[in-house]
């Protein structure tokens, strides 16, 4: 076995580090605390490279293999989770579907702009009566002469609203199978289209600083040739796409583990009680044990999903084990490190506060904690 | 115009240094290394110089194959080409021995202006650059927060900061700078950057490439030994200053600052 990464691989985790902490942390909290989304930091990180890491050259990617995307998202998260959703909304669920899924028209037409990072593209598919129950969407696609007409809502959509948006792909019912069960299609709806409105939502717990929307679709008419991929093949996209976005949820999950741990034992080091550091205090240094003890372990399992999918193996089981441990793990180092922190840990001029309220999202978002045990106990073949 | 810079690997600044049992090295089992902040001025002045006047922009370091991640880390910046004189030989070469090295690979080179970080921040020295100007024959001008080049190429104009104001110094080219904190902000390697440094032509060589005697560097050819290394004080607890009203604090701490500290 061989564990190690390609010196690509630490040059860029050494660069994207650097960056996260130079560029965003210093921001991060203030960008939390008015719930805003940054269009200068949104440039900076384009300017770094971080969309479009795993397309191809030819549409302005990277070039980049998964791993490489993964250590990236878990860099930005290690400081800050918003700017690492925003990345992570980008690229598996924006990106991704247009360039696993699009023709090549549509690779040409929306893939250069949003890999240079001038444009945001999102995936609707959550609605207000469709959470875990992702099959049973309701927002209805129906082929009209020579363009569809969509009619529906969603809800939770990462980066719908941003000024740069330019456009979502949305999960839609086109008709029933065989089986009775719904027939689902992705349909490309570019920011403009008359009956298509999308509004940002505020008073968020966590990820503050991303931009968060529900859409509206109102007899919504877009070409036909909107269409991603096959009539029918929206839940097959849906479920692929999930893959990769567990992966990096996942990634959110580890680097926040991994920061809020490196914020723990720095506090635990230097605060003095009873005359001794308190990371000196067997309760404390256990805590801290079990953390790296956690991360590492959480790590092993993400890296061998992201192997897995640069070898073009099956990762399924894998991506939801690791993101539902990921974020597991980061739940319980945030509410360690919470505790180390004591009470300037539940003050907003610590960063360990913010991290214990994003943490949250990542046992719900793309699929939940209970959703993933679904996943595995039928991969694993228990139900 | 091409551009030279040298660069070396430091312990990163969050690194605990320990002294190792010898008492004259460190323990380097646990530590990070990383690019030399100076050195990184270094890179990105050229960079820059290079944008503006074209040309080329090579990389060389001396030292373990460890520093390959530097200059890759040079490369995805923008630099075109990396050399590393990997040989077991220059391990424990003074200042001298390294430049006697980098002078030994440079003087087949065509080059405009060499930059050097103005010093390493591990053991702080700050002699190879001048020691490479002087075995090459060209002018220094070191710890250099501004640089000018002339329209024509033939000369540099280099800002230094001296006590109360600021010295501009000429030279002509090819000449050696030294970077001091403040003459760039160095960027980071971009991902694009870090994909297109993977086919940078990147030549590792060995003394005997070189034609350098191993007598010449190392330990062998070192002028300077390293007798003791011993870790700074641990600071001491500090003092309240006593008195009953700010007067008397005030007079406390002035005798303090007379009898104890004898600061005034």
């Amino acid at each position: 076995m061989d564990f190690s990464l390609s010196m690509e691989h630490d040059i860029l985790r050494k660069s994207v580090r650097d960056f996260a902490e130079k560029e965003i942390k210093p921001v991060a909290r203030d960008l939390d605390e008015r719930e805003e989304f940054s269009y200068d930091t949104m440039n900076a990180m384009a300017g770094l490279g971080l969309f479009g890491m795993f397309v191809s050259e030819e549409y302005e990617g990277q070039g980049m293999d998964y791993m490489s995307y993964i250590i990236a998202t878990e860099e930005i998260a290690r400081v800050d989770g918003s700017h690492a959703a925003t990345i992570a909304a980008a690229n598996s669920l924006g990106i991704g579907p247009l360039y696993y899924y699009g023709n090549e028209a549509q690779k040409r037409k929306y893939l250069p702009k949003a890999c240079r990072g001038e444009t945001l593209w999102a995936f609707g598919l959550t609605e207000p009566n469709a959470g875990s129950d992702a099959g049973n969407t309701q927002t209805t696609a129906v082929l009209d002469g020579d363009e569809w007409v969509i009619n529906g809502s969603k809800i939770f959509i990462t980066n719908g609203t941003t000024d740069i948006t330019a456009g979502v792909i949305v999960l839609s019912r086109s008709g029933t199978r065989e089986d009775g069960r719904p027939e689902l299609t992705s349909v490309i709806v570019e920011r403009g289209t008359p009956g298509f409105e999308a509004r940002t939502m505020h008073g968020k717990l966590m990820w503050r600083a991303s931009d968060t929307s529900e859409l509206y679709f109102d007899d919504c008419r877009v070409p036909k040739e909107n269409l991603l991929g096959p009539i029918g093949h929206g839940f097959h996209q849906m479920l692929g796409t999930l893959d990769g976005g567990r992966l990096s949820l996942a990634a959110m999950g580890l680097g926040g583990a991994q920061g809020a741990f490196d914020m723990a034992l720095k506090y635990s080091q230097e605060r003095i009680q009873f005359g001794k550091p308190i990371s000196t205090f067997q309760v404390n240094a256990f805590k801290l044990a079990d953390m790296a003890t956690e991360i590492e372990c959480a790590r092993l399992l993400l890296y061998k999903a992201c192997w897995m999918r640069d070898n073009e193996q099956p990762i399924g089981k894998l991506a939801a084990m690791a993101k539902l441990y990921c974020s597991e793990v980061m739940g319980r180092c945030v509410d360690h490190a919470v505790q180390l922190h004591g009470g300037y840990g539940l003050m907003k001029e610590y960063d360990v506060e913010r991290f214990y309220r994003d943490h949250k999202l990542l046992e719900i978002g793309e699929g939940t904690s209970e959703v993933q045990r679904i996943v595995i106990s039928r991969l694993i073949e228990a139900v | 115009m091409n551009f030279l810079v040298c660069l070396k690997q430091v312990p990163d600044t969050e690194t605990q240094i320990k002294v190792a049992p010898d008492g004259m090295s460190i323990v380097t089992d646990n530590i990070k290394w990383v690019m030399n902040p100076y050195d990184e001025y270094a890179v990105e002045e050229a960079l820059r110089l290079k944008e503006k006047f074209g040309g080329d922009v090579t990389i060389i370091g001396v030292g373990p194959k460890r520093l390959t991640e530097s200059i890759r880390t040079a490369l995805a910046m923008g630099a075109d080409k990396g050399i590393l004189v990997d040989d077991p030989s220059v391990t424990g070469s003074d200042s001298l021995g390294t430049a006697r090295v980098l002078a030994a690979v440079i003087k087949d080179l065509d080059y405009d202006i060499i930059l050097c970080g103005k010093q390493g921040v591990d053991d702080d020295y700050g002699l190879v650059g001048s020691g490479l100007a002087e075995l090459l024959d060209i002018p220094q001008i070191s710890i250099v927060l501004k640089l000018e080049v002339s329209e024509d190429g033939s000369s540099v104009k280099a800002h230094r900061e001296v006590e109360g104001g600021t010295l501009v110094i000429e030279a002509s080219l090819p000449a050696l700078i030294t970077a001091q904190k403040g003459l760039n902000e160095p960027r980071y390697a971009s991902l694009p950057g870090i994909m297109k440094a993977k086919k940078k032509p990147f030549d590792v060589k060995t003394l005997a490439d070189l034609d350098l005697d191993a007598s010449e560097v190392g330990e062998s050819g070192a002028k300077i030994k390293i007798m003791q290394i011993t870790p700074p004080k641990e600071r001491e607890a500090g003092k309240i200053v006593e008195g009953e009203t700010p007067q008397e604090k005030a007079a406390n701490l002035a005798r303090l600052l007379h009898e104890e500290a004898k600061l005034i």
